[in-house]
């Protein structure tokens, strides 16, 4: 449903992606996994086009994004994104972040998308939280918000860009539960990330990123304990 | 020599409530200074609500991002464009004194120019307009660094989401931006109505013209123009205390 074509992107001179290719099937959830500067969050960040592509294609269900930047809106309505700093709206409170955009969008009536919005916030364990400020929140919570809030606007792929990284280790658990649901439920994800433990517990494909290119890629079992290249055995050797 | 003490002290008390009764009681010279802190107050409210909407624009268009990859050449140079008049503005408006700019105003561009589309504009909406447009490109400038302190993140969401650009500036990033430069935004109001002093040079009768006037009726000033200076600074006082309790429940929010 998504196809990653030969996609390049330079910052400036420096070339960070050259050239990906990656075919994404629905319900997969595919983790990238590789060392900083390998290009894993610029590659993420093409998908939904918060980087535009100096080269190549991202076609999400038949419809090419370069041809149709004019759309890029709508396009980006059906890729949701969780970032690393969560980035929830400070001046609206936990309901209101979650139903912002969907009534905006006119995609939904304020009842319903209120409705829904505390369905959300029911699944990822904070219903009560509904008419907190984000700042009330601890880390774990905001970004099972943001989980919520992307979730809100039914995309159909979501991508999460180290999404417990800037969390406490204690906090980490309840926002990987809270993803691992999401892709039992077969959910399309995408996720960026240096859990080793979720790559391979569950994620169904696992991409290994280095030097602007996917250098190996397989299931978790080929990646993790069958390596095949020199640089993912050395990855390897140093996070696991 | 203790009784001239007193005599002196006497005269000196019976002259300064003699020139305080010519001043401001006799003939009713007080509604002066009253009608006059109305003028005032009504250019410096009016003159806000213009500098804060042509604030917001300018500082909108000042962030246009002329690297961003733009549909057709069209929008590119209109772009272009509205970035350059924007600049040219607050350039212009913060190179020159106010005093000037509200004459240019009155007597070319009300005078002059507009006078066969719009005859007759009262002098204080010309007024009004002209102190508008002057803090206007100060109100720009707070709000721009207002912009650029919201982070990047925020605008990322946003879009997202699927937000668009207006809709993401409009209700998350400026919002933000606001909240952040609120005092700043006060303190500019407080620059504003203490320039609206000079508003006496077309003919208006603010606050300080009303003091020179009841000074030359009354052939002293001392008296008037304190009571002028006291109502300023008693009106800004009270700004600034505003100010002060705004920005404390400000960062219980936070």
């Amino acid at each position: 449903m998504i196809e990653v074509q030969n996609l390049h992107k330079y910052f400036g001179e420096l070339e960070v992606l050259k050239g990906v290719n990656v075919h994404i099937n629905r319900g997969d959830c595919v983790c990238v996994v590789g060392p900083s500067g390998g290009g894993k969050s610029t590659f993420l960040r093409c998908i939904n086009l918060l980087e535009v592509p100096t080269k190549g294609d991202i076609v999400i269900e038949g419809v090419s994004a370069m041809q149709n930047m004019r759309h890029i809106d709508t396009l980006r309505e059906k890729v949701g994104m969780v970032f690393q700093q969560f980035n929830l709206f400070p001046h609206m409170s936990v309901l209101k972040n979650v139903t912002f955009a969907p009534v905006k969008l006119k995609k939904m009536t304020k009842e319903q998308a209120e409705k829904r919005g505390m369905e959300l916030l029911e699944r990822v364990g904070l219903a009560e939280k509904a008419n907190e400020y984000p700042n009330r929140l601890s880390g774990g919570q905001k970004q099972r918000v943001a989980i919520a809030r992307a979730l809100a606007m039914e995309p159909d792929v979501l991508l999460f860009d180290e999404p417990t990284s800037a969390l406490d280790p204690e906090m980490v658990g309840e926002v990987l539960e809270v993803m691992k649901q999401l892709a039992e439920a077969k959910t399309t994800m995408i996720v960026v990330t240096h859990e080793m433990g979720f790559a391979r517990e569950v994620g169904n494909r696992v991409l290994f990123m280095d030097g602007g290119i996917v250098a190996e890629e397989g299931s978790p079992d080929d990646v993790f304990n069958h390596p095949k290249s020199e640089r993912l055995k050395q990855f390897l050797s140093k996070v696991l | 020599m203790f009784e001239g003490i007193v005599q002196a002290f006497h005269d000196a008390v019976s002259g300064f409530s003699n020139a305080v009764f010519v001043s401001v009681i006799k003939e009713d010279r007080y509604t002066y200074l009253v009608d006059g802190l109305l003028v005032s107050l009504q250019l410096t409210l009016i003159a806000a609500a213009i500098g804060v909407v042509i604030g917001l624009l300018v500082a909108v268009a000042k962030l246009q991002n002329l690297d961003s990859p733009s549909k057709n050449a069209f929008t590119r140079g209109l772009r272009k464009w509205i970035v350059g008049i924007a600049n040219g503005y607050v350039s212009i408006i913060r190179g020159t004194p106010a005093v000037v700019q509200l004459l240019v105003i009155y007597f070319i561009i009300f005078g002059r120019v507009l006078q066969p589309i719009f005859p007759g504009v009262p002098d204080i909406m010309i007024a009004s307009i002209a102190f508008g447009i002057n803090s206007g490109a100060y109100v720009a400038e707070i709000i721009r660094a207002g912009i650029m302190a919201v982070d990047k993140g925020q605008t990322e969401a946003g879009r997202s989401l699927g937000l668009s650009s207006v809709t993401t500036m409009m209700f998350i990033v400026i919002p933000q931006a606001v909240k952040n430069v609120l005092p700043a935004l006060v303190n500019e109001l407080i620059v504003l109505f203490k320039e609206t002093s000079v508003a006496g040079y077309i003919g208006l009768m603010d606050l300080t013209k009303g003091a020179t006037t009841i000074g030359a009726v009354a052939y002293d000033y001392m008296i008037p123009l304190l009571c002028a200076a006291y109502i300023y600074f008693i009106i800004t006082t009270v700004m600034t205390a505003g100010m002060n309790k705004l920005e404390r429940r400000m960062r219980r929010g936070d």
